[in-house]
């Protein structure tokens, strides 16, 4: 699906299935070097029970046109014009790693249009080491071999989004160096991770929010481990934490686990 | 970076795709030697048929030992997955009918393996796709063989049997040039010794009946995709890029910007051709997997031994191996294959066809049959046997003689095959003299 936004236009993947009017949507958002892909066994379960899905790529990444944000607020901001653009007047949203901070900012932004938060794989502040921040610049190979391996907790995944013989660590370094040539203006790989790292206002944020949080976190992840959601936690006491045997990649290395924590979580009224 | 999270290859042989069994705790890969897989729940079943969730349905698609073995050689091949299958030739043709159609056109080496050459030149013409095999040593001839309607290039590593050392770098490069991917088969090059997706292939296959599974004991293959062709950039892969009516309308670029070729493999090739692989052949590659590293290394220490005494030997003609100074392909193997070109070449005595098959008739450590790659040593005679369908012109083109013969070194004591071959040369010359 495509919408023509302020910023160009946005692709969005909705799960094998056409748009239904009347459903409630849910907006998926991926993280750093990633595309809507990361989401697809979770988007076509959502699609294909209940929901409109977007499972979009941001600005500047995959398939979307524009350039990519130089901050978590802009990106906020971004795709609140993509729903605008479609028609959207209210959705849940489920974001993974820089994803869960544009949807909290989106919550914040918008507080009345974003019926339902979950943060997967987050982190507050999401700090980048500065030596994979550096490579990322220098030897963009080199990071994404880094984020390989920190973004996995097993060598044996489960049967996952390509199927039962996907090799996850191969999988998401083949889809960092595609989403990566996908633009050949901005180093998209440096410029996501200085979104994040960057990024200071969740505190006033997290004040804003009206919607009932969820965060998923994976018990072995090395990005963005458990303990860095502590500060999140803490600012909203009624958020849920669902925790999941997995690392970083929740969604390919343990894709039932984080179905179920998000359906029917999402759809709640 | 190396370690427990980012594993070396010989860790990768031994544990990629497997844990200790969460049920029974079997350390070992269990066995899943069944048909079929009870669904949790009417919606349990729709999701999984639909491909909205991740499981095993039925094991002519997918079957929890054989993704062991299909992550585990992606893991070897650097790959985002693989799919295994009955056969290395159930492997070629899935993977070129799930990419093909009538009226498409392949570019390929003329140096291939026999069955392979009979699929590509006898058997698909009739289901309208076309080739043209070239000389792989020659990038010239491959550029100047594309068509307007060519859709793949495919060659083999090392060239079966005259070991041509495929210049993948060149060949990959040309290949995307033209928006197409390159297939190659690495079967005599297991992933111990070349990973063709570092140097430009796009999808590897391999014959795991040889080196994979190493002990003459099971026929399979399995294909691997590297994940990095953009098949929809090609624009030239409508089976990919565009709504596959036989899936719920499914575009498979669409939903997975990597690995669209094995998503319609499974769902096409396998659900339809059928040529899956019996869990208990994935099971054998698996065990065979595992000691792949120690193997290799015996195969190349075993196979420079005999390259050696061979080339010294005054009956021998000519030796064609690439570790060999005059070999063509010498300077590429250095650079592509630095631990060694494989363990299968071809050699031509001095003297007639009936003092070479005497010198097969004498070698008694050596077993006289069709296959390579075994843990023993093996010897065929390629023009009477599996390149027998060719033309004397189509041999000579790849560099097989009336006189060639073909070995495959196994585990042995080199000492020991050294002597058998010593005996056996020995028997050739007597069946030469008047």
């Amino acid at each position: 699906m495509k919408i023509a936004c302020p910023w160009g236009v946005a692709y969005a993947y909705t799960g094998g299935r056409p748009w239904v009017q009347g459903q409630p949507t849910v907006l998926l958002i991926h993280g750093v070097l990633n595309d809507h892909s990361v989401w697809i066994l979770q988007s076509r379960y959502l699609a294909h029970h209940g929901c409109n899905v977007l499972a979009l790529d941001l600005p500047g990444h995959g398939r979307s046109g524009g350039h990519p944000c130089d901050s978590i607020q802009a990106y906020a901001a971004a795709m609140l014009q993509c729903l605008d653009a479609a028609g959207i007047a209210a959705c849940a949203v489920a974001g993974h790693s820089m994803g869960s901070l544009i949807g909290l900012e989106m919550a914040a932004q918008a507080p009345t249009r974003i019926t339902r938060l979950a943060m997967v794989a987050t982190a507050y502040p999401m700090r980048v080491a500065p030596a994979l921040l550096q490579a990322a610049q220098d030897d963009p190979p080199r990071a994404m071999a880094m984020v390989t391996t920190f973004s996995h907790s097993t060598l044996a995944p489960p049967p996952s989004a390509l199927g039962p013989g996907t090799w996850t660590h191969g999988a998401l370094d083949a889809l960092m160096r595609r989403v990566l040539a996908s633009n050949t203006e901005h180093n998209l790989f440096v410029e996501g991770f200085k979104a994040c790292d960057s990024y200071q206002g969740a505190p006033e944020a997290l004040a804003q929010v009206r919607c009932p949080v969820l965060l998923v976190l994976g018990t072995r992840d090395q990005m963005t481990p458990p303990k860095a959601a502590a500060s999140i936690q803490a600012a909203l006491p009624t958020a849920e934490t669902v925790l999941v045997q997995a690392g970083h990649a929740l969604m390919t290395e343990a894709p039932e686990a984080t179905l179920r924590a998000l359906h029917p979580w999402l759809l709640a009224s | 970076m190396a370690g427990a999270a980012n594993p070396n290859f010989d860790t990768l042989a031994l544990h990629a795709g497997a844990q200790p069994d969460p049920t029974t705790g079997a350390r070992a890969v269990p066995l899943h030697l069944s048909t079929s897989f009870v669904f949790r729940s009417s919606d349990d079943a729709a999701s999984l048929f639909n491909q909205e969730r991740g499981g095993h349905v039925y094991s002519r698609i997918s079957n929890p030992t054989n993704a062991v073995l299909e992550q585990r050689v992606a893991a070897l091949e650097g790959a985002c997955g693989a799919l295994a299958f009955a056969s290395g030739q159930a492997t070629l043709h899935a993977s070129i009918t799930t990419l093909l159609g009538a009226g498409d056109h392949i570019v390929a080496s003329r140096a291939l393996y026999g069955g392979s050459h009979n699929l590509l030149h006898y058997t698909l013409p009739r289901f309208g796709i076309q080739t043209t095999f070239v000389d792989p040593n020659q990038p010239d001839a491959w550029r100047a063989a594309l068509q307007p309607n060519t859709r793949l290039f495919f060659g083999e590593t090392v060239g079966n049997p005259g070991n041509d050392v495929l210049d993948l770098e060149t060949i990959g490069a040309m290949a995307h040039d033209a928006g197409l991917p390159l297939l190659v088969d690495a079967t005599l090059t297991p992933p111990w010794l070349l990973q063709p997706m570092r140097y430009g292939a796009d999808l590897v296959m391999h014959s795991a009946t040889k080196f994979l599974s190493g002990h003459g004991t099971v026929i399979a293959g399995v294909v691997s995709d590297s994940g990095v062709f953009d098949w929809e950039a090609s624009g030239k892969f409508p089976t990919l890029s565009e709504p596959y009516e036989g899936f719920h309308h499914m575009v498979f670029t669409e939903e997975a910007t990597v690995g669209a070729f094995l998503l319609r493999a499974r769902r096409e090739a396998l659900r339809d051709f059928g040529a899956c692989l019996s869990p208990h052949s994935a099971w054998l590659v698996l065990q065979g997997l595992e000691t792949l590293p120690l193997r290799m290394a015996r195969h190349m220490s075993n196979t420079e031994r005999v390259v050696e005494f061979l080339a010294a030997h005054p009956m021998v003609q000519r030796v064609g191996h690439p570790m060999l100074p005059d070999h063509p392909g010498h300077g590429l193997a250095k650079r592509l294959l630095p631990r060694g070109a494989g363990s299968v070449f071809s050699f031509d005595i001095r003297g007639s066809r009936a003092q070479g098959m005497a010198l097969i008739e004498a070698l008694q450590l050596f077993s006289h049959l069709a296959n390579v790659g075994d843990a023993r040593s093996l010897v065929i005679h390629p023009a009477s046997t599996t390149h027998f369908r060719m033309s004397d012109a189509d041999l000579a083109a790849a560099g097989i003689g009336a006189g060639t013969i073909r070995l495959s070194i196994g585990l042995e004591d080199p000492d020991d095959l050294i002597d058998d071959l010593k005996r056996a040369l020995r028997a050739a010359e007597k069946a030469g003299t008047p």
